[in-house]
């Protein structure tokens, strides 16, 4: 027992602290990474003379919620999507935001009237509106697909298909495929026979299908051949065909587009640098940075007119957005409301599907 | 100084022999135990206790029990009574005080758990609940018909006791029945079960072509003379030296569609452009990389037993006219029992809690139990089930190795 | 291998076709892990072999993935090579970090378990030592336990370290062990303590016990007959003891991805981090860089060993 107390005490003592102050940031990883170091870290970390880390995961929101309910938490900032904003801030595992704090549009719009509608909560601050799309190889389909039932067609279109490993978005994909209209697909999903319909359709490809986790996985699967199409975010396909060369084709149609925000976990280390990296990336200078590196649309209006060029100097970013009109002809907005109650349910099955 | 001579043999000051000698075995002994005591109580602690409390976890029931004090309350005062109106006024002001807590989320997913689709009946309810005025049946049912439903009052019975079985329930793929009763799931949710199979059918058949590949080579080594066996022992220590990601990347490298062992069967003509084998994100590319990073463990105690059996033996079976088939079958082969034994338990019991490989080459259908049990902890985070699976794949392990000290002896364990 | 002089020609077919068996084995044993060394070396970022690779075309080999290695997370990798830019590699290059991670927590770990362990087995190889095996068997269980359990496990332990003193605990816990290097060592040093013992009571097992009495007999006292006889005597066991030790400290990436932070990025974790989402051939640098440190402590294990048994007379030598 005595051993049992010592070394007890040994341990409140703190680990080999970081000596510098530092920040933490969770994001995804990859090409959306980069874009947020070059964008959002390294002005930051200059202007405050503080190193900010980056970690990457799936989807930060999975470790977050385990570190708060371990107690463990480590990290300052995490970039989520938005049904799990919401989710996780009901549950109590955020540190609310005062919209207040952010500051407003250089012609001074308002904060709350200058970011899309919806776009900040009460935890949460959007950065950017993103899009689940599907991308092929030209070189393998010179006549690619261009309809979301392409993607489902092994016949017309053989070869492996890359998916997401998770309910969310592949479902909505599914029924787009089969014929439900974009405005409708919730409704549909809404219902057992919907959800049937969904998982009928992706018996289709299953057998053809590699399963991705991470959000770099699907550029890469693309590239070495593994896979002849598969769902990506838009971002990461834009990066490997304009930065790397790659002969990657995105199609638009049956997009599937959301927002994804900054929380702050509760009980975050540094919760008072952690709001003000949150107000600092979320003007509207530092969201129109962002768009330099890659294709995602900030989520200010005031960030649109200040998008120009890529980081490359010569490629025009507005086509490549997922918020630009020629994309949006048959696109479907993500519901959060949907997936903060369907979400656990729908993934149980969805695994329950994938393992059988 | 007299000796009495009934009391037998003394030592020189005079005890009797017996107890001087037990006293110095008895000193030897807690000599002997001291030395190992540091270690043990390091073991213990840092290993033996926590994973007894995880897997503590899998019968704790708390998140329900904690937050909704008075239903809990009713439930204890009222068994197998349908819910009247004290029960739903006892619901109404839980749900109030948890929205007020923020717990409703945690709540509902407890349900949610035994009743798939309810969360949000908890977390809707909840968000209005301190507006609710008696009658409570009334006012909870026009908020949401799904509150008189009787398996939801079913699963929050079972939810309201701190400890449970559902969780081993759910394990073995049994689900709550709308009457209260635990049974077999439907087979579109039956997993655990197919799951747990398949990791002892993949473990079998990796154990089996262990055997079967492991056998020739450390024949081989115990008949070569010392000097090349040497020799060529260090490539079977070699991969058993070499990090296990490292063995693992290098099978991404040669499997993978575009990888050398496809591009090179493609350039030799055998296979066309179109027609590359899927060898990686499959059971194939776990089966390949496993055996081949758990084969120094069957290779090096069927070297060991090999070793020690006298050649002498097959040459006098020879010269009484066997052939040497029959010699190999009746003479060598059961002497090499205790070897394969040895080796077959060993890479079977490290194959079942395999992790690192099959999450990297074994896409969909090559993952075994303990990815899920990692899918568990780090993606639904539905710790309890997890702690449940970790119990039944430790209970299964556990089981190995205890044939496996009763067949080898744990001291024997050789590394090398 | 000799053949008898009676063997039939099916016989003489057979012990062929057995070589051929045996070398097809040995190539699957040792191919893979040699087939990453040249690829790594490859100009193209791909994972076969070029043409240029084929024709020994020296274009079509590269030092590039070994230099983005230094490179890969500095802060200014395209400045001056001077000092400053090597002093930007050595605070800054995730590799870099990650491979100074791994050592701080092998070599730690790798002393707590090797002191622990050695003590220990020097009480069990007493034949005096009460309920050896029951013991042995707990000592043991680190090794057999699925990695996956013992990292959830001490997921949890770690998070609140003193709940395992239950109702003692304190109200507001006690810190807690996660993502910090103690946690890490502790954990490692517990998965290394197996290999430690299953080789220092193998050597112990050869160790002729008379020379302990002979020792004491000549007045030195406990302490003194460890350091001057017994220790030198099983010293080749205690050291291939702790490079297992180390291995597999130096190997772990579950119980890291669990319990760790990005603070602890040790060289699997990071690799693993590399694998699943893009594999460059970068991993492949690494790689290659890690199976030539295996020879080497293969080749220290194997000397050892060879040492061992001469000392003990168990083989030619």
């Amino acid at each position: 027992m005595k051993r049992l107390l010592i070394l007890s005490t040994a341990l409140c003592v703190p680990g080999l602290a970081a000596n510098a102050q530092s920040l933490t940031v969770m994001s995804w990883g990859g090409a959306y990474e980069t874009s947020q170091v070059e964008a959002y870290n390294k002005p930051f970390a200059a202007m405050k003379g503080i190193t900010v880390n980056m970690v990457a995961a799936d989807n930060p929101a999975t470790p977050i919620k385990a570190q708060v309910e371990a107690n463990n938490v480590t990290v300052d900032v995490a970039d989520v999507e938005y049904a799990d904003a919401i989710r996780l801030c009901d549950e109590g595992l955020l540190e609310p935001i005062d919209a207040a704090v952010l500051p407003p549009a250089p012609d001074g719009t308002p904060a709350a009237e200058d970011f899309l509608p919806g776009a900040v909560t009460e935890c949460a601050v959007s950065t950017i509106v993103f899009s689940t799309i599907y991308a092929y190889d030209t070189t393998k389909f010179p006549q690619g697909p261009a309809t979301m039932a392409d993607f489902f067609d092994l016949e017309k279109f053989p070869g492996k298909r890359g998916m997401r490993k998770g309910a969310k978005a592949n479902l909505e994909m599914a029924l787009m495929a089969d014929g439900v209209p974009a405005d409708q697909v919730y409704e549909v999903l809404a219902t057992q026979d919907g959800i049937d319909r969904a998982f009928a359709m992706l018996d289709k490809i299953k057998a053809e299908t590699i399963w991705w986790e991470a959000g770099a996985q699907p550029p890469q699967l693309l590239a070495d051949g593994e896979v002849a199409m598969t769902t990506a975010y838009n971002g990461r396909i834009f990066a490997a065909q304009v930065a790397e060369g790659k002969p990657f084709q995105i199609v638009w149609d049956g997009q599937v587009y959301e927002y994804d925000l900054f929380v702050i976990p509760k009980g975050a280390p540094n919760k008072d640098l952690a709001l003000e990296y949150i107000t600092f990336s979320t003007d509207t200078q530092r969201l129109a940075d962002q768009a330099k590196w890659i294709a995602y649309g900030p989520a200010r209006k005031s960030s649109g007119s200040l998008v120009g060029l890529y980081q490359d100097g010569k490629t025009e970013m507005g086509p490549h957005m997922p918020t630009s009109a020629e994309n949006l002809t048959n696109a479907l907005a993500s519901s959060y409301e949907f997936w903060v109650d369907r979400d656990t349910e729908l993934n149980e099955r969805f695994n329950a599907w994938l393992l059988r | 100084m007299q000796a009495a001579p009934q009391a037998g043999l003394t030592t020189n000051d005079g005890q009797p022999l017996k107890a001087a000698l037990a006293l110095a075995t008895a000193r030897a002994r807690r000599k002997a135990f001291l030395l190992v005591a540091p270690l043990l109580l390091f073991i213990v602690v840092t290993f033996i206790l926590p994973i007894g409390q995880m897997l503590s976890r899998s019968v704790s029931n708390t998140q329900f029990y904690d937050n909704m004090p008075a239903v809990v309350a009713w439930f204890e005062a009222n068994s197998g009574v349908a819910p009247d109106e004290a029960a739903f006024a006892a619901l109404a002001a839980d749900l109030a005080a948890a929205q007020a807590a923020r717990t409703a989320g945690a709540i509902g997913t407890r349900i949610n758990f035994d009743l798939p689709g309810t969360r949000s009946l908890f977390t809707s309810t909840a968000r209005g609940a301190a507006g609710l005025e008696a009658p409570f049946r009334e006012a909870l049912l026009a908020e949401n018909a799904d509150w008189g439903r009787a398996d939801l009052w079913a699963a929050m019975r079972s939810a309201a006791r701190p400890l449970t079985g559902a969780f081993y329930q759910a394990a073995v793929d049994r689900k709550l029945s709308a009457e209260g009763n635990y049974e077999a799931a439907p087979p579109d949710q039956a997993i655990y079960l197919k799951l747990f199979l398949r990791t002892f059918m993949l473990s079998a058949a990796i154990t089996l072509i262990c055997m079967i590949i492991g056998f020739p080579v450390a024949h081989l080594l115990a008949t070569l003379p010392l000097r090349q066996a040497n020799l060529l022992m260090i490539l079977v220590l070699l991969p058993f030296w070499t990090s296990l990601l490292v063995r693992t990347t290098a099978w991404i490298v040669l499997l993978q569609g575009q990888g050398v062992v496809n591009s090179t069967l493609v350039a030799l003509g055998v296979l066309t452009d179109d027609g590359r084998l899927a060898l990686i994100n499959n059971q194939t590319g776990t089966i390949i990389a496993m055996t081949h990073i758990l084969l120094p463990f069957m290779i090096l105690p069927l070297y060991s037993v090999m070793k020690t059996i006298p050649p002498s033996y097959a040459r006098a079976a020879r010269s009484l006219g066997a052939t040497s088939w029959t010699t190999f079958r009746r003479i060598y082969l059961p002497q090499c029992v205790p070897g394969i034994g040895a080796g077959g338990i060993l890479v079977f019991i490290l194959a079942v809690g395999y992790y690192i490989t099959p999450a990297l080459v074994g896409g969909a259908s090559g993952t075994l139990i303990s990815n899920q049990i990692a899918f568990h902890m780090q993606s639904s985070l539905n710790w309890s089930l997890a702690a449940a699976l970790a119990s039944m794949l430790l209970g299964s392990v556990l089981l190995l190795y205890w044939v496996y000290d009763r067949i080898v002896g744990i001291d024997n364990m050789k590394l090398g | 291998m000799k053949l008898p002089v009676y063997a039939t020609p099916l016989e003489r077919a057979w012990a062929w076709a057995y070589r051929v068996i045996c070398v097809a084995i040995f190539t699957f044993l040792i191919a893979p892990i040699l087939i990453v060394i040249p690829l790594s070396f490859n100009a193209e970022p791909y994972f076969t072999f070029t043409e240029a690779m084929l024709t020994l075309d020296p274009a079509g080999y590269s030092m590039r993935w070994y230099d983005n290695l230094l490179t890969f997370g500095m802060q200014a990798p395209d400045a001056m090579r001077d000092r400053s830019w090597w002093a930007d590699v050595w605070n800054n290059a995730t590799w870099v970090r990650a491979a100074k991670n791994s050592l701080i927590v092998g070599f730690f770990a790798t002393i707590l378990a090797t002191v622990l362990g050695t003590v220990a087995a020097l009480g069990l190889a007493r034949s005096e030592m009460p309920y050896r095996k029951a013991v042995m068997a707990i000592l043991i269980s680190p090794m057999i336990v699925p990695i996956i359990i013992t990292a959830t496990g001490l997921f949890f332990f770690y998070s609140n370290p003193c709940s395992v003193m239950g109702p003692l605990a304190p109200q507001d816990g006690c810190g807690r062990l996660t993502s910090t290097y103690l946690g890490v060592v502790l954990a490692h040093a517990t998965l290394g303590i197996p290999f430690v013992i299953i080789t220092v009571t193998a050597t112990l097992m050869g160790f002729d016990r008379s020379l302990l009495r002979a020792s004491a007999s000549l007045g030195a006292g406990p302490v003194r007959t460890f350091f001057k006889v017994q220790l030198p005597l099983i010293t080749p066991g205690v050291v291939s003891g702790a490079l297992f030790a180390f291995v597999t400290s130096f190997d772990e990436v579950v119980v890291v991805l669990f319990i760790g932070s990005h603070e602890q990025q040790t060289i699997p974790r990071q690799m693993w981090n590399g694998i699943r989402e893009q594999i460059s051939p970068s991993i492949l640098a690494v790689a290659t860089i890690l199976v030539v440190v295996s020879i080497a402590l293969l080749a220290t294990v194997e000397l050892l060993r060879r040492r061992s048994e001469r000392l003990r007379g168990l083989s030619p030598g």
